[in-house]
């Protein structure tokens, strides 16, 4: 099924079609890893669903990504893990929250062991996508975060 | 078909059997699909002499140990000498490490395998990055005495030491450090530079160092220079198509590119002035195995036959060793899935058989549990367990290449050569490997490749057992994984931090301006002068800021 068919099946579109502007989304990988065939993949997903992408590619320093988040004013910071670099997302929450950018939402995408996620949850971490979910799931799962954002931000 | 085949009685009985058989099929099956393997040939429902003839058995095949090697590289192959077992093995500190390998040398193991952790790949100290990351991926190896803690107790001088060690080599440094230390000739240390292919790391990112592409290649030539003059029983290249294929390629593009990687590296090292029959016999290759089952087989037989007339004809090799394609294997851990995952051992498996039937020299199967963590204890026992069963109780070391003469994998094997010269071919009119990388071509390639294989996954085209076909509801197992306690990091931290005050700044100050010197001097060899630099007591990431600063910054491209 291609993004087209996948937007026919759902209504997630719809109400992203309705946004005052498109979801902007930056895909990142943090820490020292760079296993990125996943990143890359998911970046094209969402460009291919009409989202607007900013992908850094990896090895990014937290400090960077804070500081670009803010800059471009992402509605959503995707962070890509097969190495155990997700250990580090608490760092990126704590460095979000001292910049005032609470509202972003944050997703984990990878290898990530279950206590793990339940850690990334409790740092704040919207969601955690792991091997094996479709371009569908990921894709409705972001759009439907932003759309809720938006709500919330009055737009 | 050929008009000899025709002509006989066999041929005409062949044919109306043929036309019998074809006319049966397609009443039976009359919406058959037609089917592509990954790398996009067509597979038939049927094979017969029509598209492989016994007559090309001595262009095609030969023998065994003979070019063009199809068979095998050596005479004997499993049958007289199993594939070695080589599992990878990183744990967080140098004294972890030290304790599991000398269990593993205990229980009489001659080869051992060293994994540093990511902040040594991206060539840094371990007091430069991010303490929660470290170590949770392989060893903090910094300096000459964690290599020292690493091995104590360990034979090197009668062990095949396998190092993931990209460019520029810094773990090698810091063992012929410690071998120097124990009086052990370097004319015995043997093993492999696993991860010397620095142009595989640029375009799949994984164990980039971040030294720019120029720099990387003088270091590389360097390092196979000193191994030729001073290693005789080191093999200081391996040619790694593993990450292009975990990053997207086909298995047709992996081999292509791999072997377009060789002929660069080969005739880097003519041009410096190195002779072929001495460095070439040193080549290795490492690859992925997929679970695409003849695919793969095929892609292992076209691989050896390409190499062994690249070799000889391109580079002008006259050494039969020169031409023999050895290779390391890896089972895929991009098959593997989260969901079900007691499943992946019967795709390590799977993968495993045709890793064997392929013709490899060594292999690692993974563990059923790397899609959920960093593989356990356990799960990697069942992966080496695997290897033996497949070994002794299946019997599949009995016949050297037993596939041989299947008129599929033959014509398969020839199909599967031309898709991978066709690829080889696009390189070389780019310029070679290094321009092609440089340029983003292949980058580009894999890419497009990983999404096309992405959508046949979506669109069921390519079945996934648990993901997308037979999924259930069966919950994902809940396995705490232990990380390395910070406490043992920040002890680690410390000892690097007293190993600087107690060594001779001014000698290694002494030794880094040397080896930079020689970065601006093509007489010199810096890997030499990193030996030294390494002895004298420059940590890891000194030598490799040393080397940042003289031949460049690496970044990779960055496209999606």
């Amino acid at each position: 099924m291609n993004s087209i068919e996948a937007a026919q099946t759902s209504d997630i579109p719809t109400a992203v079609a309705r946004l005052s502007r498109p979801p902007k989304v930056m895909v990142t990988k943090i820490g020292l890893d760079g296993h990125d065939r996943g990143s890359r993949l998911v970046a094209s997903f969402l460009r291919d669903a009409g989202m607007e992408v900013i992908y850094t590619g990896p090895w990014q320093q937290v400090e960077t990504v804070v500081n670009q988040a803010a800059q471009e004013d992402v509605d959503c910071i995707g962070v890509s893990s097969l190495a155990t670099d997700h250990l580090l997302v608490p760092k990126l929450m704590r460095a979000l929250a001292e910049a005032g950018l609470e509202d972003v939402i944050v997703i984990v995408g990878g290898i990530v062991p279950d206590n793990e996620e339940q850690m990334l949850k409790e740092a704040g971490v919207s969601r955690v996508f792991h091997p094996g979910c479709s371009r569908n799931d990921i894709v409705d799962g972001i759009a439907e975060l932003i759309v809720e954002r938006r709500k919330k931000l009055g737009e | 078909m050929s008009d000899d085949l025709k002509n006989t009685t066999m041929g005409q009985d062949f044919e109306a059997a043929r036309e019998n058989w074809q006319d049966a099929y397609e009443q039976h099956l009359p919406n058959d699909k037609s089917r592509y393997n990954r790398s996009g040939i067509e597979i038939k429902p049927l094979y017969t002499p029509e598209d492989w003839s016994p007559d090309e058995y001595m262009p095609d095949l030969g023998f065994p140990g003979d070019a063009p090697f199809t068979r095998g590289i050596y005479p004997t192959m499993h049958r007289g000498r199993s594939w070695t077992q080589r599992q990878l093995i990183g744990l967080s500190t140098p004294d972890d490490y030290n304790a599991r390998m000398r269990r593993i040398v205990d229980s009489g193991a001659t080869a051992l395998s060293m994994i540093p952790c990511n902040s040594v790949y991206r060539g840094y100290d371990i007091d430069e990055v991010d303490i929660e990351i470290l170590g949770t991926c392989g060893t903090t190896i910094n300096t000459i005495e964690d290599m020292e803690t690493c091995l104590a107790g360990v034979p090197i001088g009668d062990m095949s030491v396998a190092l993931n060690d990209p460019s520029p080599f810094t773990l090698l440094a810091f063992l012929l450090g410690v071998a120097n230390r124990r009086d052990i000739p370097w004319t015995r240390i043997s093993g492999t530079s696993n991860q010397s292919d620095y142009i595989s790391h640029y375009v799949a990112n994984h164990m980039f160092f971040r030294l720019a592409l120029g720099g990387a290649r003088r270091v590389f030539v360097d390092h196979v220079q000193f191994a030729n003059e001073r290693l005789p029983r080191w093999n200081p290249v391996s040619v790694v198509g593993q990450h292009m294929q975990q990053s997207g390629a086909t298995p047709a593009q992996a081999m292509a590119f791999t072997l377009a990687s060789a002929i660069q590296y080969a005739e880097d090292c003519q041009a410096r002035g190195l002779d072929v029959d001495t460095f070439l016999p040193r080549f290795t290759f490492f690859f992925d195995i997929s679970i695409s089952f003849f695919e793969e087989i095929a892609k292992f037989r076209a691989g050896r036959r390409i190499w062994a007339r690249l070799a000889k004809e391109r580079l002008g090799a006259e050494d039969p060793r020169a031409w023999r394609f050895k290779f390391h294997a890896q089972t895929s851990g991009v098959d593997l899935t989260r969901q079900q995952p007691l499943n992946n051992i019967a795709r390590t498996t799977a993968q495993a058989i045709a890793g064997i039937l392929g013709g490899l020299q060594s292999m690692h199967t993974d563990a059923y549990d790397e899609v959920l963590s960093t593989p356990t204890e356990a799960a990697a026992k069942i992966a080496i367990q695997t290897q033996n069963i497949l070994r002794e109780e299946a019997g599949l070391t009995d016949v050297i290449d037993p596939l041989g003469g299947s008129y599929y994998v033959e014509a398969l094997t020839d199909q599967m050569e031309e898709k991978i010269l066709e690829a080889f071919d696009e390189i070389d009119a780019a310029g070679g490997m290094f321009e092609a990388v440089a340029k983003g071509l292949v980058q580009e390639k894999l890419g497009e490749s990983s999404m096309e294989f992405q959508n046949r996954v979506e669109s069921g085209e390519q079945t996934i057992v648990g993901v997308n076909a037979y999924q259930d509801d069966e919950p994902i197992p809940v396995r705490p994984l232990e990380r390395p306690e910070r406490e043992a990091m920040e002890k680690q931290i410390a000892k690097l931090k007293s190993f600087k005050t107690e060594r001779s700044n001014a000698d290694v100050e002494r030794a880094l301006a040397a080896m930079a010197r020689a970065c601006g001097d093509e007489s010199q060899n810096v890997f030499e002068l990193l030996v030294k630099a390494a002895e004298a007591g420059a940590t890891h990431g000194e030598m490799c800021a040393c080397l940042r600063q003289e031949l460049g910054f690496g970044q990779p491209l960055i496209a999606a």
